[in-house]
This record gives C-alpha cells, sequence and structure tokens, in this order.
C-alpha cells in the first residue's frame, strides 16, 4: 500500500506513479523456437523471494525500470534503467 | 444514575459546557471530555446493544478497543456509523444514536434473540442456514442483517474534505506515552526530524490517568510540559487524534489523523482527516498494552468496566464509575485502581484478587478477597451484584453498581506484525510479545513488557537517543527524574477460565462469542486457531478482537490441554483500527477520480448541438439532432445518408497521435507492426496491425510518413495511453539500440474527418494546394497550407466510411475555427457534421473492425487481414507466436457480416450465431454479433460477427438467438462489406 520504488532517474516516488508489466525476461530471438516463445509468453516462476520485474515509470520520467523485489515482503533492493541489462539472474 | 461526575480533578474544562444529545435526549459535558466520558458523567451506563443475542451494553474501555459503545455520530452526509465512543471528543452540538436496538435502546425485541441462545451458538450460521440453500437470499439474509446489524451508512455525499500527504522524518515514534514522549525528546533535542504522534486527542498516554508524580509534578502536567517542548521544536512534529494504521516495507507507516472529527462545523478549506504515508529512517513502537478483560458470567453487563478503563475516566475525566464498586484483578494494577478510588472518595467494596499470594501490601478499607474470583455478574441493563467464589469454594453475593476487571496486559504488537512476522507467546509475561525480527521497527515501555513508569521513561529515553546517534545526531538520553507513587504492576498469570461460571461469559464482546462458543469449537473439532475464528466469529468484528484475541487463545489452550504459544495467533494484518472510505479516497473523488478529456473541437460540437457521450474519460458527440427529429435513429440515419450523398465532418481528435522520429523510425515501425512499414513513402499513410507478443492483436490505425525520420501515428481512441507505453517499451527494452524518440502529441493536434463524395470540393476551398485524386491520391498524408498560408495543417486521405474522405489535423487551438471554416465551404454542398453514431453506422456498413471485433481473441487472418502479417521481415512483435496449433486452425472464428432474411426483422449485439436449425443452447454456440447497427445503405439491420470458420460461409442461413430475452432471428451470413465492396469510392 505504501511502498515506494527508487528510480535512477527521479529518486524515491510513490509506486502510484508507476506501472508494473511483471517478470523481466529477456526477449528470445525470432528464431528461438516454440519453447522459448512459450516460456516468454506465458510461464512465469512465480518465486517466492527476489525477483526482477519490469517497472514504468509512467507518470514520472516514462522510462522502462528493472526493479527488484522481494515477493514475500515487497522491500526493493534496487532498480535500474532497462537499458543496463538484465541480470545474469533473470536471464 | 450509578456513574457520576466527581465534584473536582480531571483534564476537563469545567467552565466550558458542550450540549450534545444522545438518542435524542440533550446532555452536557466539558471540554476534554469524550463522548464516553461524558455519558458516564451522566449516569449513562447503557449504551448499546450486543450484536446476536442484543444484551445490554455498557462502556468497557476507554480507547480503541472499544467493542460495546459503538454510535452512530453526526446526520445527513456527515453521519458516520460504529464510531467508538471512547475515541470521539465531545464537541459542542454533537448528536450521537445508539445502535442495533428496536424500538429503543432501553426496550429492544431482538433482545428475545437472548432466549433463542441455545439455537444462536458458534456455527450456528452454518448449521442453521445451511439448507435449502436457496433460502439465503430471501429469508435468512435478511433476517440476520435485521437481527444482527451494526450503524448504517448514509446514502448522502459526504460533504467534507479528505486529504492525503506523504511525510519524512529521522525517527518516527508511534505512541505519545512515557517510552514515547521521552524518545522523542531524546531524539528531537538533539536536531532529529522527528513525528510523534498519538491516537488521542492529548498526548500523554498512560500518564494522563496516573496519580505517581514525576520530580514533583503530576503525570498529565509532566506529560503536558514534554509535549509542549516537542511543539516548540521545528524539527519535531506533534500529530494527536491521529491512528497508525500499518506498518510498510521500506518502513512506512500509514496513519490517519481525524484533523476535524472533535468540531461541529469543521472549516470547509481544510480537510476533516488526512491520511498520512510517513517514510521513516527508524521507527519506534511505543504503543503500551491492552487491558485483557476477565470471562465470568455476565461479564457484559453495563457497569462492568476494564480496571485501566476505569482508572482512566476517574483520574483523567473526574467520573466516578459508581456508588458501590469493586474490583476484580488478577495482578496489581487493581491496587492502583483501589487507591485512587478510595483516595476520590468512591465506595471501594471489595477487592476479588485472584492470586492466592501476592507481594503487595493493601492498606485501603476495602475488604480483600485473596484467591476468589468473581464466578458471575449479577444486573439487567445494570449492574447490581457480583458472586464471589472463594478460594475454600464457598461463594457470596456482594451488592456493587461498579465492577473492574484485569485479566493482565497483552502489548500492542499489532503494527509490529504488518509485515509477516508472528508473535511470539512468553509465558513470562503471560502475553505475545513482538516478533523477534522487526527491520527498521524498535519497541519501547511497556510494549516490550517493561513494567512502571520509571523503566520505560528510560528505555523510551536509551532507544530514542541510540537511534538518533545512529543517524550522525549528538543525542543524550532525556531524564524524566524520580517518579513517585507508582504502583508497578508486574506480570501475574493469566486466568483463562474462571471457576463457578453460570451465566453467559463474553470473550468476544462485539460479535456475542461467549466461552462456551470457544469449547464447542474445540469439541466439534475446529480447535485451530485460524478454524475457531471462522466458526465462532471471534475476533472478526470491527474491533478485530482487540480485547478478546488472546483471551480467546487461552481458552482454545486450555481447552486443548496445550500452551498459547501451539495455539498461536491469527494474522494480525493493516488495518489496525477501521479507516473511513473518506480517508482512503482522498480528493479522488467525482471529476478528481474520473477526470473529463473533452475534443478541442468539444465546444464546436456543442454549438452546433450535439449530444455527447462518455466514452472511457472522452466526452464524444454521439449525433447531432434537428428540429423535428424525435428520435436519436432519425438524426443518426439522416447523418449516414447525408455523408453518403453529400459530405459530413466528424470529430476524430480523440485519437491517440503519436509522433515516432529518428534515424531508425522506419525499422522500429517495421519491427512494432505486423505490416510492412520500412518502405513507406514520405508523404503516405499505411494502415497497421499492431500484435501482442502471443500473436494477437493489439490495436490498430493509420500510421503516415512525414519524412525519413518522423512519422505520424494513430492509435486508437481507448488504447492510446498503452500503445504509448508499448512502444516505450520495445524502445528502451527490446530494442535501445534503435534510434527513435517517441511523443505523445494526442492533445495537440485536434483532427476532424470530412467525409463524402462532395468532401474534396469542401476542402479545396480551404487547403491551398490541389488535392485533386492526381496530386492527392488515396493514402497520400501530407502538410497543407490552409486559408491562403494564414495556418498549416496536416491532411490524410484515408477513409473509415468508404467514402472519399480525408482527415484533417491542426494545431488544436485553432481547430474550432478550422472547423466552422469547413463547413462554411461545404454550406453549398450540405454538409452537416455528424457524431460517433453515425461514424459506427458507416464503418460497420463498410466492414472495417474496432475493438468491438479486436477482442483479445483475434489474430489478424481472423478479420480478413492475412495479407498484413509480413512473411518477409525477420522479426516483428507477435510473429514467433502466430504459428501455434490454435492460432493456424482452420475453424477459428473470422469476420463475416450478417442480415436478417426478413429486413423488418433485427438483432442485438452480443447475440450468437447458431446453425440453422439448431436447438438454442450455448451448446451449438458458432460465434457472436460483434457490432450491428440499422444501415440506411441496406435498409435493414446489418451485423458484423465473429463466427466458425466464417469467411467461408457467406450466403448461409443461420439464426441469431440472444438467449437472455429468448429472441431469435433468421439472418444470412455474408460479406462484412456491405458498401461498395470493389472500393471505387475510395479512389474517386
Ligand atoms: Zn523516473
Amino acid at each position: 500500500m505504501a511502498s515506494l520504488i527508487p528510480c535512477p532517474h527521479c529518486g524515491s516516488r510513490p509506486k502510484e506513479e508507476f506501472t508494473v508489466k511483471g517478470a523481466a525476461l529477456a526477449r528470445p530471438a525470432p528464431d528461438a523456437g516454440t519453447a522459448a516463445w512459450i516460456d516468454y509468453v506465458y510461464l512465469r516462476d512465480n518465486p517466492r523471494g527476489a525477483y526482477e520485474e519490469y517497472w514504468h515509470h509512467t507518470s514520472g520520467c516514462r522510462r522502462w525500470l528493472v526493479v527488484s523485489r522481494n515477493t514475500a515482503t515487497h522491500e526493493i533492493s534496487g532498480s535500474r534503467d532497462v537499458v543496463l541489462k538484465l541480470s545474469a539472474e533473470a536471464l | 444514575m450509578t456513574s457520576y461526575r466527581l465534584p473536582k480533578g480531571g483534564l476537563i474544562d469545567r467552565q466550558s459546557r458542550l450540549g450534545f444529545s444522545f438518542d435524542g435526549q440533550s446532555v452536557t459535558g466539558h471540554a476534554g471530555d469524550t463522548l464516553a466520558s461524558a455519558l458516564l458523567a451522566n449516569g449513562r451506563q447503557l449504551v448499546g446493544r450486543s450484536f446476536k443475542y442484543h444484551r445490554p451494553r455498557g462502556i468497557l474501555t476507554a480507547g480503541a478497543a472499544e467493542p460495546n459503545a459503538l454510535m452512530t455520530i453526526g446526520s445527513g452526509g456527515r453521519t458516520e456509523a460504529n464510531t467508538r465512543a471512547t475515541m470521539q471528543d465531545l464537541y459542542d452540538g454533537l448528536e450521537a444514536r445508539s445502535q442495533n436496538r428496536w424500538p429503543s435502546l432501553d426496550f429492544d425485541i431482538g433482545s428475545l434473540n437472548g432466549l433463542l441462545s441455545p439455537f444462536l451458538a458458534a456455527g450456528f450460521y452454518y448449521k442453521t442456514f445451511m439448507w435449502p440453500a436457496k433460502l439465503w437470499e430471501g429469508l435468512y439474509e435478511p433476517f440476520i442483517r435485521r437481527a444482527a446489524g451494526l450503524g448504517k451508512a448514509t446514502y448522502e455525499a459526504d460533504p467534507d474534505r479528505y486529504e492525503k500527504r506523504w511525510a519524512h522524518c529521522d525517527l518516527l515514534v508511534i505512541g505519545a506515552g512515557p517510552a514515547g514522549l521521552a524518545a522523542a525528546l531524546s531524539a528531537g533535542r538533539a536536531g532529529a526530524r522527528v513525528i510523534i504522534l498519538d491516537e488521542h486527542s492529548l498526548a500523554g498516554g498512560s500518564l494522563l490517568s496516573e496519580a505517581a508524580t514525576i520530580g514533583g509534578e503530576s503525570a498529565p502536567a509532566f506529560a503536558k510540559r514534554l509535549a509542549d517542548e516537542l511543539e516548540t521544536l521545528p524539527n519535531v512534529r506533534v500529530l494527536t487524534r491521529t491512528t497508525a494504521f500499518g506498518w510498510y516495507d521500506g518502513n512506512v507507516v500509514g496513519a490517519v489523523e481525524r484533523a476535524q472529527k472533535h468540531v461541529r462545523h469543521p472549516d470547509p478549506n481544510k480537510p476533516v482527516e488526512r491520511m498520512w504515508r510517513i517514510v521513516a529512517k527508524k521507527a519506534l513502537l511505543a504503543t503500551g498494552t491492552e487491558e485483557r478483560p476477565l470471562v465470568f458470567g455476565g461479564n457484559d453487563i453495563p457497569g462492568v468496566m476494564i480496571a485501566g478503563a476505569m482508572r482512566c475516566y476517574l483520574n483523567r475525566f473526574a467520573v466516578a464509575p459508581g456508588q458501590r464498586t469493586a474490583i476484580f484483578t488478577t495482578n496489581d494494577s487493581g491496587y492502583a485502581l483501589a487507591r485512587d478510588l478510595e483516595a476520590a472518595g468512591v465506595q471501594l467494596t471489595a477487592i476479588i484478587d485472584s492470586r492466592a499470594e501476592s507481594q503487595f501490601v493493601y492498606t485501603g478499607k476495602a475488604r480483600l478477597l485473596k484467591g476468589a474470583v468473581v464466578s458471575d455478574a449479577k444486573g439487567g441493563k445494570a449492574l447490581s451484584s457480583v458472586n464471589v467464589t472463594a478460594a475454600n469454594g464457598a461463594t457470596e453475593a456482594i451488592a456493587v453498581d461498579a465492577l473492574a476487571m484485569s485479566g493482565g496486559f497483552s502489548p500492542i504488537i499489532h503494527l509490529a506484525c504488518h509485515r509477516g512476522g508472528k508473535p511470539q507467546w512468553s509465558d513470562v509475561h503471560g502475553a505475545f510479545m513482538a516478533p523477534s525480527e522487526t527491520r527498521g521497527l524498535v519497541l519501547a515501555g511497556a510494549v516490550t513488557g517493561t513494567t512502571g513508569l520509571s523503566a520505560s521513561f528510560a528505555e523510551g529515553a536509551a532507544r530514542g537517543a541510540t537511534m538518533a546517534q545512529d543517524l550522525g545526531f549528538a543525542a543524550q538520553p532525556f531524564d524524566a527524574g524520580p517518579v513517585d507513587g507508582d504502583i508497578v504492576a508486574s506480570p501475574a498469570s493469566p486466568l483463562w477460565n474462571i471457576r463457578g461460571v453460570k451465566g453467559k461469559a463474553f470473550v468476544d464482546f462485539q460479535n456475542d462469542v461467549g466461552r462456551k462458543d470457544l469449547g464447542l469449537a474445540v469439541q466439534e473439532g475446529y480447535g485451530d486457531v485460524e478454524l475457531a475464528k471462522r466458526y465462532t466469529t471471534s475476533g472478526m468484528a470491527t474491533d478485530q478482537g482487540k480485547l478478546s484475541n488472546v483471551t480467546a487463545i487461552g481458552l482454545l489452550a486450555e481447552a486443548r490441554g496445550v500452551s498459547p504459544a501451539e495455539v498461536g495467533t491469527t494474522t494480525f494484518r493493516p488495518f489496525y483500527t477501521p479507516i473511513s472510505f473518506g480517508a482512503l479516497t482522498g480528493p479522488h473523488h467525482g471529476h478528481h477520480f474520473q477526470p473529463v478529456r473533452k475534443s478541442p473541437l468539444h465546444d464546436w460540437a456543442k454549438k452546433h448541438g450535439a449530444v455527447f457521450v462518455e466514452t472511457g474519460l472522452w466526452y464524444r458527440s454521439s449525433w447531432f439532432p434537428r428540429a423535428g427529429e424525435t428520435s436519436w435513429r432519425q438524426s443518426v440515419d439522416r447523418e449516414v445518408l447525408n455523408v453518403r450523398t453529400n459530405v459530413g465532418i466528424c470529430d476524430v481528435s480523440m485519437l491517440g497521435k503519436i509522433e515516432v522520429c529518428g534515424k531508425d523510425a522506419a525499422e522500429f515501425l517495421n519491427r512494432v507492426y505486423s505490416n510492412a512499414f520500412l518502405k513507406l513513402p514520405v508523404g503516405k499513410a499505411r494502415y497497421g496491425l499492431m500484435l501482442r507478443e502471443d500473436g494477437f492483436i493489439y490495436d490498430d490505425g493509420t500510421t503516415s510518413r512525414l519524412a525519413d525520420d518522423r512519422f505520424f501515428m494513430t492509435t486508437t481512441t481507448a488504447y492510446a495511453a498503452g500503445v504509448m507505453t508499448h512502444l516505450e517499451f520495445c524502445a528502451q527494452g527490446l530494442w535501445p539500440e534503435l534510434d527513435v524518440r517517441l511523443a505523445s502529441v494526442t492533445d495537440q493536434w485536434g483532427q476532424m474527418s470530412v467525409v463524402g463524395p462532395k468532401a474534396r470540393a469542401t476542402l479545396q476551398a480551404i487547403v491551398d494546394g490541389d488535392i485533386s485524386d492526381t496530386a492527392f491520391p488515396f493514402l497520400a498524408a501530407k502538410e497543407v497550407s490552409l486559408f491562403g498560408g494564414r495556418l498549416h495543417g496536416r491532411l490524410f486521405r484515408i477513409s473509415f466510411s468508404g467514402e472519399l474522405a480525408y482527415e484533417l489535423a491542426v494545431p488544436a487551438g485553432y481547430c474550432e475555427s478550422v472547423a466552422d471554416g469547413v463547413l462554411q465551404a461545404g454550406k453549398e454542398h450540405g454538409i452537416q457534421p455528424y457524431g460517433v453514431e453515425a461514424l459506427s453506422v458507416l464503418r460497420i456498413e463498410k466492414g472495417h473492425v474496432t475493438h468491438n471485433e479486436i477482442n483479445g481473441t483475434v489474430i489478424p487472418s481472423d478479420l480478413g487481414f492475412a495479407k498484413m502479417v509480413s512473411t518477409a521481415k525477420p522479426d516483428f512483435i507477435g510473429k514467433a507466436m502466430l504459428g501455434r496449433e490454435g492460432l493456424v486452425a482452420q475453424d477459428r472464428p473470422s469476420l463475416v457480416g450478417v442480415v436478417p432474411l426478413d429486413p423488418t426483422t433485427t438483432f442485438r449485439t452480443g447475440s450468437h450465431i447458431l446453425a440453422k436449425g439448431a436447438a438454442q443452447t450455448l451448446e451449438n454456440d458458432q460465434g457472436y454479433v460483434s457490432s450491428s447497427a440499422f444501415s440506411p445503405h441496406v435498409g435493414s439491420t446489418i451485423g458484423l460477427a465473429l463466427v466458425k470458420s466464417g469467411h467461408a460461409r457467406h450466403g448461409e442461413e443461420v439464426v441469431v438467438w440472444n438467449g437472455l430475452s429468448k429472441e431469435f432471428t433468421v439472418a444470412r451470413l455474408c460479406n462484412p462489406v456491405f458498401f461498395d465492396p470493389a472500393n471505387e469510392k475510395l479512389h474517386v
């Protein structure tokens, strides 16, 4: 209800300014095959604990971010602009 | 009259006289009173009826946990149900009404439920009303609701303002009692940014009810001096009447300040409640304890009260609880009350101490019965006596009109458990303590099990100073000075089951859950704490079991023969106390919740008599009625025919508009659309389909190339924001290597369609350049000079209706005068404005799709757009998934037209398509009508439908079935393009 999301461009901002898209997954290559694409489009891990998600600073700088959030505690351990690539963990 | 106001003492202003009403009766009180204390001062002890049995109930507590004294306050739009009288400050003119009684509080027919109580025991809802299920709606539920109602909310709009705000601080102190005040001063004096809040109207907490002195000063005076000093510190904010309701991630605490709930006429320029979200580097929980009731028969009779509450009314509000009082205690705190009652001259008849031995030396005049218990309290609407069972089993009745009870203390640890930590049972404290792990939240004072004022001051000061030091402040612990006359109640063993109980003994007062109900739950196999809660409804009322949960757990533990540690607690969640919808909503209601979006042509349309329709946030012109027209259909048919015969003008400004720029803009569009855009020539528009990664169509629209590196995209109205966000994701996240920039320009450009055989003649009058078919062919898109060079706009030759048509975009501020210019130019050609209804008829006639058809389950080939899926492009959004089995199936629903066989019959959008002769059941469903309208061109209703293999079934006779109204229409599937299938008109 009350969380703040740290934006690397705007600082800590109320989560109402953001839109979450879901798991921060890397888009497969066009020819990666059906299995990889099914995985990307439909299958999610839903872990308890650390999770990387795409968040959009919709009512702010309008940059897409990768936010590291703990799904059990909602604690956010960090965020970075989406161009700074996904972490090895998410890939 | 039993309770009464003492002639002196208390933190009330005896000079003031506040008139208020209770159930229509006029009563008075003083400034400093709560509604509860004022009622007690007036001898009013019966204040409500219980939920299930409608038993008479009195004021039990002096705080937020009050389960009985729930009242409806105020009138009209300010009516507030279920207000706790113990938390409501008295003001002049306050109107309070008791709840859950009929016809009156003193005579309540529902109390007959008490006679039915054998049938109303735990689980009775499930057992009694289980079968037959269909009687629930009509019979059981209305009966239960009427019998077991709380207050009623008003249907009138709330006239008051609410606001939300954020705050940031170094140290947040929750609770302004001894520990909280000491902590706030220790940190605040060192310069730390401190917020200290308390749910009561005054800072001080237990000090306000305390008879001890601190450094020779009375406890309330000492508390006031500390609070005053805090107020003077510029780095400290003191919030009273403010309840911290939840502790959240990031060490954010939510709180509601009841800023003007204690005044008769709220200042309309200020909020009545303010919702705070406080981001605290460190937070201190100093919320103290909740004193537990004891579970003896008749423990709910008016006149029975929590001991600490009685002491609060006595010392803080100068209210004596009765003429003959007794105290039933399990610990030493009862003696503090005894001392204060006797000091105030209130007759104390007996102290019943459940302990056979205690260290405390009582020197007062009352009878002291050690090792005894109160088994039953007697009385109807007021207490008359108590039955005491002595240590040796002998019983005696003692006449009393007020009884205090103390079943021990439970730390108020709710907030500390809001982030998943589980409370820990402590045998030493006889209570559940805070979780061991409370990241960022530190506890001090009674909430940690600390007893006595000196220790609480010291603990609060030490914690406050340490936390400030951790943040770099040179803080010193505040020294409160010597405390005199404090009766320290060290923890004592809890007393769950009381011997000799005969009458109804309540655990959860608000939900009328008794000791027997919990026993029954265990007996019937619902002894697990979560099951027992739901089976008995214990702890499920608006007080969320603040007073009752720990006792219920103790009783369950005894019934199961285990420790409370094994029973455990149910989960603590926000909110700590009920929060008003007003506070949650803040200013976001009405147009501040759903703002109105008006097109730059809104006033123009209004001027020409448009009837508007709300679509999302937008107000769009639906049709433009003319004199003599009596139904919308007349207007719409006229507008459609006029477009097909002459020329019409329509506002399309609400389409989403996005400028896509950069040297890789074409490549970018090539990847976000399923069809090719890379080689779109400058000066040309193209219809594009945007897919989702799963292969289904996301949105459509035309995109025009204005320069090599500049495109102008339009989206559907509804998806404008979504498409922008999607494109940003693609540009930033998927292909950051592309040089592309995006700007939403929806509001910057006004746009109008000029449509019909005479559209060119009309527009040529205002467009400076040549717009003949040769110079400006179908799909041309160019910047044009208007009105002899006075204005530049963008002209697109695109058509949604199948007619010769243009869309003209001009800077929004010029829109209205340009539209009037077009009307002027088209006058001789019979131009008329038309609205979205006619727009819709025209597009259905032409077989064009909208989001009626693009419903999230269709792929391009379903709509006849197979050719718009590029096979040459190596990649675009949605390409990879389009080849899936289900998406290439032959019998997929596809777009088809539908017309009734008898043109005088009709059908509705949403109706289902059945094969001819098939039974009218959903099992035979072949698809559904996605759009329909009366077509003046065809002369009957026409529809677009998504039907299994629809593209291959043109000519087939079907039934259009409306199962909801049990109607059906015989119809024929056909080509979805009803108008000019050869597209000749587009190219004239
Ligand atoms: Zn930002």
